[in-house]
């Protein structure tokens, strides 16, 4: 068995391979490490564009649905806390910027530096991720889930929420005050995805900084953390554009 | 020949924090910027004031934070491709939607 797998293997070990000095992680089908890096940086790309379109389309959703049935947009959006909102882009704009610093770590070679930054990066992930979770917790108590238990209070009658009479919302006619439904619906749809690139992403941040501990990206191979790099400032400008739809933009629009 | 001329261009550029930083403090920034300028009554500018925030934070992410600005033009290219597809279906998408009923209201 062993004996068989050796025999498999032998060709790549035969001294007429290695004709050039290379460094063991370019791979043989690459010219070089700069081609092997562009292939990778490449394909990183093709894959965020994809996720592009798929956010889009949630995007694109929220535009037409909250100009069909605006006034429940606006009165349903004033139950979002900006502060809460403001807190969590500062939080992940913070994570951006210690990201980017570890990409600049690994490429300058600085093991330490690049597990800090890591760190730093997976806990205002966790910051991010606790914050929404005290969100939800709000609109789970107040009945804003869609579902069986939705509660159309807060908008038939405004004066018994909180919110809503900061607000100064005024009560909405039923059938307008169903549609609060659809913006909710779209509100846990993309912060939900939302959230779940960010579990993904502090999972493989774990895996990276055992890794990363280990020496595995200052040593010249810098490949995986540049683009899960890219992958994370893309979870950033996703809650860069969510932010303001979602928060801010209907503030005035009912007085 | 061309291999040479090939690995000058797609020479891996390091940015640096310097860079980093003042994109950090602009990122800050726009973010008080749009928080503050939705407790402004501007009416049908406010949404138009928020996204447009939201798309200068976005490109100064995509070219500094995720180095476009130092990138191969293969890279730029494929980020200015997707980044057309995506405006011509969501505009197209919403020029449906404006003109169904058009002239019925």
């Amino acid at each position: 068995m062993s004996d068989s797998t050796a025999i498999a293997h032998s060709p790549h070990d035969a001294p007429e391979h290695g004709h050039e000095e290379h460094p063991a992680y370019l791979r043989h089908h690459f010219e070089n490490v700069e081609q092997q890096a562009d292939a990778a940086g490449f394909a990183m790309w093709l894959f965020l564009l994809t996720e592009v379109m798929f956010f889009g389309g949630l995007f694109t959703a929220y535009l037409i649905y909250r100009n069909w049935y605006y006034p429940a947009f606006v009165a349903a959006s004033h139950q979002l806390d900006i502060f809460w909102g403001t807190l969590n882009t500062l939080l992940l704009i913070s994570s951006s910027f210690t990201m980017a610093m570890g990409v600049w770590c690994a490429e300058t070679r600085k093991k330490q530096g690049l597990v800090l930054c890591l760190v730093l990066t997976f806990i205002l992930g966790i910051g991010f991720l606790g914050i929404k979770t005290i969100e939800y917790k709000e609109k789970i108590e107040k009945h804003h889930v869609p579902g069986f238990h939705y509660s159309l209070n807060s908008f038939l009658n405004p004066d018994t929420d909180e919110a809503a009479v900061k607000a100064g919302d005024k009560p909405l006619p039923l059938d307008m005050a169903r549609h609060t439904e659809v913006y909710f619906s779209l509100y846990f749809a993309m912060t939900g995805m939302h959230a779940l690139h960010m579990i993904i992403g502090i999972a493989i941040l774990g895996f990276m900084i055992f890794r990363a501990q280990a020496g595995a990206y200052t040593a010249g191979h810098v490949t995986f953390v540049e683009n899960f790099g890219l992958y994370w400032h893309f979870v950033d400008i996703v809650w860069i554009f969510l932010f303001p739809l979602l928060y801010l933009i209907s503030r005035h629009a009912n007085t | 020949m061309t291999d040479q001329k090939e690995m000058e261009e797609s020479q891996h550029h390091v940015v640096s924090p310097v860079i980093y930083l003042i994109v950090f403090g602009a990122l800050l920034v726009f973010t008080a910027l749009t928080v503050g300028a939705s407790y402004v009554e501007m009416g049908i500018f406010n949404p138009i004031a928020a996204i447009l925030i939201a798309c200068i934070k976005a490109v100064i992410v995509v070219l500094f934070f995720m180095h476009v600005k130092y990138s191969s033009k293969l890279t730029k290219l494929t980020v200015i491709a997707g980044i057309f597809t995506f405006v011509t279906l969501i505009s197209m998408t919403l020029a449906d939607y404006i003109s169904r009923a058009w002239g019925r209201w």
